[in-house]
């Protein structure tokens, strides 16, 4: 791992795609991240895809994370796809809220690289987001 | 020693030495007793005597159910007269996946239409102009008079009340209200509810709203209750949502609170249209959360039944018992379930219902055990509708009215929920009342501190959620319920019939429509909505009404505060 790695904070976007506006569980995550640390970029909900994917690469982030109470995590691939399309796939995506259990092998076959279901720890989300931050800052394209 | 003290030492001769004797003994059996404090941050305390609450403050605080102060009940005969509206709240698929379940449901004993719709009509759009991946997989898509009849086909609309969530520019009421005139009903016959209809909540607690800016928002609504004040006399065109605010992080004391002064708001905004309270008051109705904090939700619920007759009488000078009856929905909390061990959740649920229906509830939604988990089953929710039969035709908590009143807890509870309620109605009177405050931000910032605090409390261990924190289990054997979602090829078919109604439509008439809607947005003296239920009967669709208005009102986005 280089200095920089090292030097510059895990920057990740917390936001919200599709049609639902609950957001307290994506209020509450971005504040455990910022307080972890990072970098938190942190979005109102209803989101279009080439928004969070122009943003992602404005803001160099290295973790996208959406949260989904109301179906929404249903067009997460989609994101994913425009990720790569975008030259972005050292990105890491994962998604937090209300998703069925089989639906959960959909996602991650489809790119997503974690799943925080209702009663997650503060603890693991942290862990689990700062591991994949460094995932992708090993893997990003040197600019 | 307190006054109130005093008077019980006089009239029950030997209080003041039995309690010092229970003092002492209390304390040499308790080696570790930390304060305990409710999520409204009031102390609780062990025990409760006539020292904190004492009878003689009967007639002033509680009095008889049905009249003033209305802390016993909104009704004389309350629960053991009539039992609450068992409401459960379904929607899902296309119109006649709907109607399906409606009426299935309603062959299992629920006495009322509900329907919510598709998020895709929340946020002010046509099926056609979202993904197809997150259409009908909340709620029903509704989006025009033909969706609404296929929705109630076979369904008495003039002798059942149907009661939806309706969130403004409130299309599907314009949809009820094209129905029935082609079913030939009176509209004077419609009953039921325009649910969701406070647009304050939605800016901002759960931002299911249209993207209509604020402004525009709050004359849809004035406009909304005097249409119907005239035309559909018996719809209750407003419920304001305390729920949302509690599920978003508020404390219940503060839901209560934002609640009643958004009820304040509406209220003033309809007088300065020109209302009379008189005539609209005895409409609005409410809608809470009720979470698994027992004893504070009915105190809550006690509490908010006082100061809004208090508020009607002394702030609007109304004096008329049905203009301040405290008329209420509520919902059991889903933020209290838990996705691990979800059938613990049932027990969870009953407990909350209780609260509700020792609160005094006039109509009550139970939420299935897998909500959290996805999309309400079948089973989990027939489960939920008879949590409700049991309790009301098995427990016999209906026997008698209030029970727990008297009690010298609840009574002491509801008094310190009702001074912390009024000090949070004090400080949003303070920024220029629930508009401005949550202009400026502040309803928010109160919302987003609460969901942190809580959260914070369950990470410490200090509030034990069972399966989370507390008592866990493996659960990698154990997997959930399998998603539902409404068959493709029903929905490309919905999909397929929505396009031919958008192009079989009289043009001219779509275009007549269209023009009239814009010009009562930009006419002040005309209403908005009377324009929007012409646009529904002339077969104009939900999302062409709702991008009408966003251009002519403006587009709002919510202000949210991390």
């Amino acid at each position: 791992m280089s200095v920089k790695d090292n030097a510059v904070p895990a920057k990740v976007l917390v936001t919200k795609i599709g049609l639902d506006g609950h957001d307290r569980g994506s209020r509450v995550v971005a504040a455990y991240l910022r307080d972890a640390g990072m970098e938190v970029i942190y979005t109102g909900p209803w989101q279009r895809i080439p928004a969070v994917v122009a943003l992602t690469q404005e803001e160099d982030v290295d973790v996208v994370g959406i949260s989904s109470l109301a179906t929404d995590h249903l067009i997460v691939p989609k994101l994913v796809r425009a990720l790569e399309e975008a030259g972005l796939a050292h990105v890491r995506v994962v998604v937090g809220g209300i998703v069925p259990d089989d639906e959960v092998a959909t996602l991650q076959e489809r790119g997503v690289s974690k799943v925080f279901h209702p009663g997650s720890s503060r603890e693991e989300i942290v862990a689990t987001v700062q591991r994949l931050a460094q995932e992708a800052r090993r893997e990003r394209p040197e600019i | 020693m307190s006054a109130k003290a005093k008077s019980a030492q006089l009239r029950l001769p030997g209080f003041d030495s039995a309690q010092a004797t229970w003092q002492t003994e209390y304390t040499s059996h308790m080696r570790d007793d930390p304060p305990v404090h409710n999520r409204s941050g009031i102390e609780i305390k062990p025990l409760y005597t006539p020292d904190n609450w004492d009878s003689a403050r009967y007639m002033e605080e509680l009095g008889f159910p049905g009249a003033a102060p209305m802390t016993r009940g909104i009704y004389p005969s309350m629960h053991r007269g009539r039992t609450w509206t068992q409401r459960q709240l379904i929607g899902y698929g296309t119109p006649k996946d709907y109607n399906r379940r409606l009426r299935k449901l309603m062959d299992t004993g629920v006495t009322a239409v509900s329907l919510i719709p598709c998020n895709s009509v929340y946020r002010g759009y046509d099926a056609d102009e979202v993904d197809t991946e997150l259409l009908g997989t909340c709620g029903a898509v509704v989006n025009t008079v033909d969706d609404m009849l296929a929705c109630l086909d076979q369904i008495p609309i003039d002798r059942v009340s149907t009661a939806m969530n309706d969130p403004l520019p409130f299309t599907l009421l314009a949809f009820v209200l094209g129905a029935a005139k082609r079913r030939n009903i009176p509209w004077t016959k419609i009953t039921g509810t325009s649910n969701q209809s406070d647009y304050i909540s939605h800016f901002v607690a759960n931002h299911m709203f249209l993207r209509l800016s604020l402004p525009g928002n709050r004359r849809v609504l004035v406009d909304e209750v005097g249409f119907c004040q005239q035309h559909v006399p018996n719809w209750n065109p407003v419920s304001i949502v305390g729920q949302h605010m509690q599920q978003a992080g508020a404390t219940p004391a503060q839901a209560m609170a934002f609640a009643l002064c958004t009820a304040i708001q509406f209220t003033s905004d309809c007088i300065e249209r020109g209302m009379q309270p008189r005539d609209f008051l005895p409409r609005f109705t409410f809608f809470f959360d009720i979470s698994l904090s027992f004893f504070e939700e009915i105190a809550k619920f006690r509490a908010g039944r006082r100061i809004w007759g208090r508020i009607v009488r002394e702030r609007f000078k109304v004096d008329f018992d049905r203009a301040f009856r405290f008329k209420f929905h509520s919902q059991t909390s889903g933020a209290d379930l838990t996705r691990q061990q979800p059938l613990n959740n049932i027990a969870r649920v009953a407990v909350q219902a209780m609260a509700g229906i020792f609160g005094g509830t006039q109509s009550l939604h139970t939420d299935a055990y897998d909500e959290v988990l996805t999309t309400p089953t079948e089973e989990p929710s027939r489960i939920a509708i008879n949590t409700q039969n049991i309790l009301r035709d098995e427990a016999h908590l209906t026997d008698v009215i209030d029970p727990l009143g008297g009690s010298y807890y609840v009574e002491t509870l509801t008094n310190q929920m009702e001074e912390e309620i009024e000090a949070v109605v004090a400080q949003i009177d303070a920024l220029g009342g629930m508009y401005r405050a949550v202009e400026a931000g502040a309803v928010q910032r109160m919302i987003g501190e609460g969901a942190l605090a809580f959260q914070e409390r369950i990470e410490s261990g200090a509030q034990k959620v069972v399966g989370v924190n507390a008592y866990r289990i493996d659960e990698s054997a154990h997997a959930g319920p399998a998603s539902q979602r409404p068959e493709s090829g029903s929905m490309e078919a919905y999909l397929e019939s929505l396009q031919t109604y958008k192009s079989s439509r009289s043009r001219s008439r779509v275009q007549a429509a269209l023009s009239d809607l814009q010009r009562a947005c930009n006419t002040p003296e005309k209403n908005v909505f009377e324009q929007v239920v012409n646009a529904a009967v002339a077969g104009l669709t939900h999302g062409e009404i709702c991008a009408c208005l966003r251009r002519e009102l403006g587009f709002g986005q919510p202000l949210i505060i991390v």
